[in-house]
């Protein structure tokens, strides 16, 4: 039983028709090739399946397909392109924060989330919002000061902005 | 430290782009044309004879293209000992061993035919214990160990549960130890652990119609999966293609073999078709390979200056179902018992036992963090015992230029030095700890010392070659899962042909049939050998270019330079840049001299020695060795007994820093990974039904953003190795080996506990605190 709906994803309407069952991850990864978000564990445990619904960080194998009728999906892949990378990309790339890059694509929209709502967080407030991504590569370390600078050249950018 | 243009400076990590932005592609993203989707059918028994095996009704479900068994396919398969099979065959031996696997259209058919299969099972007496296991009434776990297939350096002891056996004897240890002013002995314990790398295994097959094979896999050791695949199945490496994707973490767990003979399987059963197995988060923990546990039990006999005169190791390995891979860490362990220290007299005994519990392998540190969980302890135990500081009596007995290891190898001043690496850290720790309200505070150190475990001729080799535009590319294939194997390559090749780096591009996603044959991405050993490798590549290709550019410019080769793309004359006849060169060089005239610039080059190391068969005494059983230390300082909260670290300081001597950027990244990934064994990460079975209780992210915790330390500090001693790469050795692997131990320390000098079983839960130190209190 296939439910149709209709979903922006990066910023491009989808019509799709999904089964009852399916996860949004699965929908991006094997109905529309976005292979960004990864499946670590299919269980909401690890992080590194992460994309935006509305803005938000969800865990993508925890929602329906379904439920993103109607609403907006950011992946890593409607980000940045090369030369005009998003700061967090950047900063990813300044700090060393990527080793495997496996938990990269989920750890960049959990961070994006984050600097959307807050964008000046205090250390703690990053540690906690990365908290349920896991990366067993980096030690965090340098993912942290990533994100702080990625936060700089955010809040940097917005002022240059106003008017 | 010396830098290069390129190579000691922090290049940014030429893979990283495809990274942050989603391109990169591991083995999950590739879209294979009609894929079949792979079920194992996983023994629930820890220990049983398989009496049948029926598939009647698994085949019957829509959409299921095969089934295989170890009936098809009882083929032996291992990298040093053969003493698995692709299937069980006969028995199983452990709570998840592959009995059989389907092949289906959907993941939900191969789902429901696995469930169909039924395997008469009768149960046997399951081993948990190496203690056990190595007692003569013991069940056996392998009944056949004389028949199995063995290197000749590894010693399973056929009507025992011992996979193999490694004996150091050096000086007189019975003499010795009877004129010792104090003997301590004690015992560590090492649970099995899970790598948990954030991409799960996973393989895909496919055999064509011809009969060739093409395997697709997230892999360590693409040359090593096509060497043994062969031997398994009886195919020719002609006909045999392994190709790595992008690796999302390894940690040893993808060395050796692991999945591929599965999927190879199920791919004879289906010509034509790819056959792709992902393992669930569930199955990546006790159905993947693990990290052996560990009983230790280490006796250390000390003259009254606090020179150690006497010192024996007693290493039990929990090697777990099987030990193909694990007898080698066995072996490791053994030439290297003694860890960073200079014993006269040695009594070593390194010993891998079989149990019922998920296969032990190869992880990061290759037995190394296991026996310095126990020396390093032991080292503060004597330390206090003689009432001398820990630092100073590591100081009096460690390794250094002119010292002995336990296999009697004479360390030269190119080895490396943990004097210094203790000192630094010492030094770091100067001032005295802050108190802090509610809190018991310590600090504590360990060392550490690995070298490569590898055969003697482990090779690694490179292709470099030109492009019409004066790109170089450089074809490696040791895996870059994420060490930053690429970017290093990248540095050495733009060092050595002074080219800009982003003149540079390194091809690395290794396929047998197109790459250069590298033996396996383990043992830290790609930057020094690959490296090695490169710059011999590169003095090729120099000479290549020199010889047409000499012919061009009228000018001797001695006098010629590389700059910037160019070849230049240094006496002043001039330059030709390298685009006219790279693909020969046409004169005027229309006559061309050379042509393409290429090299190929190779790493082996040089004049290993086996060990002797009885002693383990060799003057060079292996290539180089990295030193360390590493400090920590905790808080522990007396109410919960919760640790928390709030400072981490690493030294080693890398010989040369490569990487600025990368060597930190590997030393905060291998701090907080070991962060995770010494404190919270243990894989727990259920000793009556042999089932892992914590296959899962939840109960079974590694460290998060939240665990990460306040302080997080990492320097380098550089004593360059003679061998290295412009001097640099290994680190990879090291940065995870003292942590645990390091923590332990500090926990007694915190609050006057000692816990000698990893990993050093609040439960047990809430639980010791309590003893201590009721003794008063
Ligand atoms: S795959 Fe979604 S949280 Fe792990
Ligand atoms: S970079 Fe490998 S898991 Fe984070």
């Amino acid at each position: 039983m296939a439910i149709p709906i209709r979903v922006k994803v990066n910023g491009q309407v989808e019509a799709l028709e999904v089964a009852p069952d399916e996860s949004l991850l699965s929908m991006l990864r094997e109905r529309l090739d976005l292979t960004g978000a990864k499946e670590g564990c299919n269980e909401g445990e690890c992080g590194a399946c992460v994309v935006l619904l509305d803005g938000k960080a969800v865990n993508a194998c925890l929602v329906l397909a379904a439920e993103a009728d109607g609403h907006e999906v950011t992946t890593i892949e409607g980000l940045g392109r090369p030369g005009a990378l998003h700061p967090l990309q950047k900063a990813f790339l300044a700090h060393q924060a990527v080793q495997c890059g496996f938990c990269t694509p989920g750890m960049i929209m959990t961070a994006l989330s984050l600097l959307l709502e807050n964008p000046a967080p205090t250390e703690e407030e990053v540690r906690t919002a990365i908290s349920g991504n896991l990366c067993r590569c980096t030690g965090y370390r340098q993912i942290l000061d990533a994100v702080q600078a990625a936060a700089q050249e955010m809040r940097a950018g917005a002022q240059g902005r106003r008017p | 430290m010396s830098q290069g243009r390129w190579v000691g400076r922090d290049v940014l990590r030429v893979d990283g782009l495809e990274k942050v932005t989603g391109a990169a592609r591991y083995l999950a993203d590739v879209k294979l044309p009609r894929m079949l989707y792979a079920q194992v059918v996983r023994s629930p028994h820890p220990h049983a004879r398989v009496r049948e095996v029926d598939v009647s009704r698994a085949l019957s479900v829509a959409g299921v293209r095969a089934v295989a068994t170890g009936r098809d396919f009882p083929f032996h398969v291992g990298i040093y000992l053969k003493d698995q099979t692709v299937f069980a065959t006969d028995r199983v031996r452990f709570v998840g061993d592959p009995v059989a696997a389907v092949a289906a259209e959907s993941p939900e058919a191969a789902r429901e035919a696995a469930a169909l299969v039924r395997v008469e099972y009768e149960p046997l007496p399951a081993l948990f214990d190496v203690r056990q296991g190595i007692l003569p009434d013991a069940p056996l776990v392998h009944p056949d160990l004389g028949k199995y297939q063995v290197v000749p350096w590894i010693t399973p002891q056929a009507g025992t549960n011992i996979c193999n056996h490694l004996k150091v004897r050096k000086g007189d240890y019975h003499a010795a130890l009877k004129t010792a002013a104090h003997v301590v002995e004690n015992t560590f314990v090492v649970p099995q652990v899970q790598h948990v790398p954030m991409e799960v295994h996973g393989s895909a097959a496919r055999m064509d119609l011809s009969g060739k094979l093409e395997v697709l896999t997230s892999a360590q050791s693409p040359f090593t999966v096509r060497h043994l695949l062969c031997a398994c199945f009886g195919l020719s490496h002609g006909d045999v293609r392994v190709m790595v994707p992008q690796v999302g973490g390894g940690f040893g767990g993808k060395a050796g073999i692991n999945l591929e003979p599965i999927v190879t399987a199920l791919a004879m059963r289906v010509p034509g078709r790819w056959v792709r197995l992902v393992l669930t988060r569930a199955e990546e923990f006790y159905a993947a390979v693990v990290r052996q546990g560990l009983v230790a039990t280490l006796t250390t006999g000390v003259d009254r200056s606090g020179k150690v005169v006497a010192q024996r190791m007693h290493y039990l390995w929990d090697c777990g179902a099987y030990g193909g891979y694990g007898v080698n860490v066995v072996r490791a362990a053994g030439y290297t018992c003694g860890g960073a220290y200079e014993f006269p007299n040695v009594w070593g005994d390194s010993i891998g036992v079989y149990t019922n519990r998920p296969v032990g392998s190869a992880y990061r540190g290759f037995g190394m963090q296991e026996i310095h969980w126990a020396l390093e302890q032991q080292m503060d135990m004597v330390a206090h015992e003689i009432g001398e500081d820990p630092i100073a009596f590591r100081l009096k007995n460690c390794l250094g230029p002119g010292k002995r290891t336990v296999t009697g190898q004479l360390l030269d001043e190119h080895s490396g030095r943990v004097d210094q690496c203790i000192q630094r850290v010492a030094q770091a720790f100067s001032e005295p700890l802050a108190t802090r309200p509610g809190r018991l505070r310590g600090r504590g150190l360990a060392c550490a010392v690995k070298a490569p475990a590898m055969p003697n001729d482990a090779a690694s080799s490179v292709l470099l070659k030109f492009c019409e535009d004066g790109v170089l590319e450089v074809l490696v294939s040791g895996i870059d899962y994420g060490q930053g194997l690429r970017t290093v390559a990248a540095q050495f090749a733009a060092e050595a042909l002074n080219l800009p780096i982003e003149q540079v591009r390194v091809r690395n996603l290794p396929d047998t049939d197109l790459s250069p044959y590298d033996w396996q991405t383990v043992a830290s050993r790609q930057t020094w050998a690959t490296g090695n490798a490169i710059l011999r590549a590169a003095e090729k290709c120099k000479a290549q270019l020199f010889e047409t550019a000499s012919q061009v410019l009228g000018a001797p080769v001695e006098r010629l330079a590389l700059r910037d793309g160019q070849v230049v004359d240094t006496g002043g006849a001039g330059r030709v840049p390298i685009t006219r060169l790279v693909m020969g060089y046409q004169f005027p005239d229309g006559h061309v001299i050379g042509g393409p610039v290429a090299a190929a080059a190779h790493h082996v190391p040089e004049g290993l020695l086996f060990l002797d068969p009885q002693t383990s005494q060799s003057a060079k059983p292996v290539a180089k060795w990295t030193f360390g230390a590493q400090g920590v300082e905790i808080s522990v909260d007396p109410d919960t007994g919760h640790i928390q670290v709030d400072r981490v300081v690493a030294c080693y001597d890398v010989g040369q820093v490569v990487n600025q950027g990368l060597i930190l990244g590997q030393t905060y990934g291998g701090v907080v990974q070991g962060l995770g064994t010494g404190l919270m990460e243990e894989l727990k079975l259920d000793l009556l039904t042999g089932k892992a209780q914590n296959a899962n992210l939840v109960d079974y915790k590694i460290p998060t953003a939240l665990d990460v330390p306040a302080a997080l500090e990492a320097s380098f001693v550089e004593t360059p190795q003679k061998d290295g790469p412009m001097g640099a050795r290994g680190i990879g692997e090291h940065t995870m080996i003292p942590t645990p131990a390091a923590l332990a320390n500090a926990l007694y000098a915190a609050c006057g506990i000692r816990i000698q079983e990893m990993p050093l839960t609040a439960e047990k130190v809430r639980a010791a605190l309590r003893e201590k209190r009721a003794k008063g």
